[in-house]
């Protein structure tokens, strides 16, 4: 347990670094937000104006206090675009994305870890080739490229998947009560199948897409890390004690792998859910990736801010998250805290 | 009957990108009872591919090329894997050198001795603790029923190589190879563990094969002592006999090149040369190259052996 204190109090200095970086952020965009602001019919005494109203004429470490202070109110200003807060708009759309991520991860998953482990098992072989080339094709491709031959092959040829219409085709269905904000686990907890059956065919489609991107660097970390518990002194020990073949396979070797596959999928799932904007736009999916992108278009300086804080946010919890995997999967992790 | 493991002219090679590797060549051994035989050479001539070569788990890249490995009547070389995976940990058992790593590092050594017993011994599910923390209480652990629940970098090196012994012995297996067991342990903890061998092997009948570097430690423990150089079996006699009437050039010198209580360093002598690369041609006896009393008819095929007592066999054209 103190375990769990220690890498939480860990997270401390990481998240002071974002904020401060965030700050500084928004006084290093180029232009005047005063300006920005007051819009463009504003003179040199409305922009001065503005800018005392926003508090800008204030000195930097003063402008800072307010920033942790609205930050401790849990008030990230109001977007430009949308005239909403940012943290409302931010709260709309994480889930979107987080649901598309998380799908895009389960489906890389259970392609790349069987495969790293069977070309593990037979290195150099004509598997360990055909395994190696898949997914390099597959993350050579450029995201928006499979996007869009998927929608036109599985939706527009075959006619297999829906509509690519965003998460939900709201005209057939009524989106599910607000619980998480992701549609499938929402559907499921209000038990209305024919809801949670639509999300998922709207997910297929993008998670596919956003989910081969993932398939190397998770198949090639698999492949390295079972090479090494399988080439390890205790695999062979195990092999000398007569155990079986699935035994050592999973029990002895998959197990020692897991360590480094976990850490690589922290890493891929945060940079997954900060590198779907393509996806979004093809499958008209309403996730903070698009809103990121139309904000920094916009210099909707609040919302850019917003966002890249959220991000590092998010990105420093799950390193907690995968740190405290590791100490289930390896007890010495635990013992060396 | 016990079993006994005959090995009988073999030979094996690696198949490597830069040639053949003559690793072994025409090796011939048989250990019976609950005798302990010392396997000895240098590092590279060979000890650890015969014991993985009597297990059936030598590299991938090795391929046999001769000879015949009996165990208790079955033919190793010809069993299917299924069947070398029956007698692995249950009638041959191995332990390494640095036990620390030769564990599984995540695993419980209690679950580890489990997995032996479930996987051979057929014991049922309710008693496999018991048996667990019975072996680990057989090879004198302390509190074992504390120690079955720990983790490997939780226990000394001394320690984990009783928990191996115990993982080795938890089915009663006829036949233990030891390979280089006391490597990596301190002096005294060195002492302890070959200790526990012998006693292993005197109170379950069981024949161990003790492969390692140190000719002291093999005469201390052993009863018979089989030398290796390059591949080759040279000599092989009981202990005092090896130790007190070495027979070839190559037992002899390292013999000298062997700390006893009695002498100082500057008494040892090393061995001049190197092993000879075992790719391409080599002479007729692989230790020619390094040996004072070479004459041209040690270049003559086949080296024969030479048989000085009943038990104690030579391969050498001029044995001392």
């Amino acid at each position: 347990m103190s375990f769990v204190w220690k890498r939480l109090l860990g997270t401390v200095p990481s998240l002071a670094g974002v904020i401060v970086v965030t700050f500084l952020l928004s006084h290093a965009l180029p232009g005047d937000p005063a300006a920005y602001f007051a819009g463009p019919a504003a003179n040199a005494v409305s922009i001065a104006e503005v800018r005392a109203k926003l508090g800008l004429d204030q000195s930097l470490p003063l402008q800072f206090l307010h920033y942790l202070g609205d930050l401790a109110r849990g008030d990230l200003g109001h977007s430009l675009t949308t005239g909403q807060p940012v943290v409302t708009d931010l709260l709309q759309r994480l889930p979107a994305s987080m649901e598309l991520t998380f799908f895009a991860l389960v489906f890389a998953v259970a392609i790349a870890i069987p495969m790293g482990v069977w070309a593990a098992t037979r290195p150099d072989s004509l598997v360990d080739h055909v395994c190696r080339a898949t997914v390099s094709v597959a993350a050579a491709f450029p995201t928006f490229f499979v996007g869009l031959l998927l929608v036109y092959v599985f939706y527009f040829l075959l006619d297999l998947a829906p509509e690519p219409v965003g998460r939900l085709n709201e005209i057939l269905y009524t989106v599910p009560p607000h619980v998480t904000g992701m549609y499938t686990l929402d559907s499921l907890i209000a038990g209305d199948w024919p809801v949670l059956a639509a999300s998922l065919a709207q997910l297929v489609l993008p998670a596919i897409s956003l989910g081969l991107f993932a398939l190397a660097p998770i198949a090639r970390i698999t492949r390295a890390a079972m090479l090494q518990s399988l080439g390890s002194d205790f695999t062979r020990t195990a092999r000398a004690s007569g155990l079986k073949r699935g035994k050592i396979l999973f029990t002895y070797a998959f197990r020692n792998a897991l360590l480094p596959v976990s850490n690589v999928l922290g890493m891929v799932f945060s940079f997954l859910l900060g590198a779907n904007v393509l996806i979004e736009q093809v499958y008209g999916w309403q996730g903070i990736g698009a809103y990121a992108v139309n904000a920094v278009l916009a210099s909707d300086y609040a919302a850019v801010q917003g966002f890249v804080l959220m991000m590092a946010v998010l990105y420093v919890l799950l390193n907690l998250l995968v740190d405290l995997a590791g100490t289930l999967i390896d007890p010495r992790v635990r013992f060396e805290a | 009957m016990t079993a006994q493991l005959q090995i009988e002219n073999f030979s094996l090679v690696f198949r490597t990108r830069q040639g053949m590797v003559r690793a072994l060549e025409d090796v011939s051994l048989w250990i019976t009872g609950s005798e302990i035989v010392g396997v000895v050479g240098e590092s590279g001539s060979g000890k650890s591919v015969l014991a993985y070569a009597i297990m059936g788990l030598q590299d991938a890249a090795a391929q046999v090329t001769g000879g015949r490995i009996t165990f208790g009547g079955m033919d190793m070389l010809g069993a299917s894997e299924e069947a070398l995976v029956d007698v692995r940990g249950r009638e041959i058992a191995m332990i390494f050198q640095s036990p620390r790593t030769a564990l599984n590092p995540i695993r419980r050594v209690g679950r580890q001795i489990e997995d032996i017993l479930s996987q051979h011994a057929n014991v049922p599910a309710s008693k496999l603790r018991s048996q667990a923390i019975a072996a680990l209480e057989r090879v004198h652990i302390p509190d074992p029923e504390r120690r079955y629940k720990a983790y490997p970098f939780e226990l000394s090196g001394g320690m984990c190589q009783r928990v191996m012994i115990a993982m080795a012995l938890a089915c009663s297996p006829s036949l233990l190879i030891a390979d280089e067991p006391t490597t990596g342990l301190d002096v005294t903890t060195q002492a302890v563990i070959m200790d526990l061998i012998r006693e292993m092997s005197r109170s379950s009948r069981m024949a161990t094969l003790l492969i390692t570097h140190d000719l002291a430690l093999a005469g201390e423990y052993c009863d018979r002592i089989a030398v290796m150089h390059a591949g080759h079996l040279v000599e092989i006699a009981p202990v005092a006999e090896l130790l007190h009437h070495p027979a070839h050039p190559y037992t002899r010198q390292l013999l000298a090149a062997t700390p006893t209580p009695h002498s100082s360093i500057e008494d040892l002598v090393s061995i001049p040369g190197q092993l000879p690369d075992l790719r391409g041609d080599l002479p007729a006896c692989r230790f020619s190259g390094r040996c004072e009393r070479h004459a041209p008819i040690c270049d003559e095929r086949p080296l024969p052996w030479a048989t000085l007592s009943p038990t104690h066999h030579v391969r050498c054209r001029s044995p001392l």
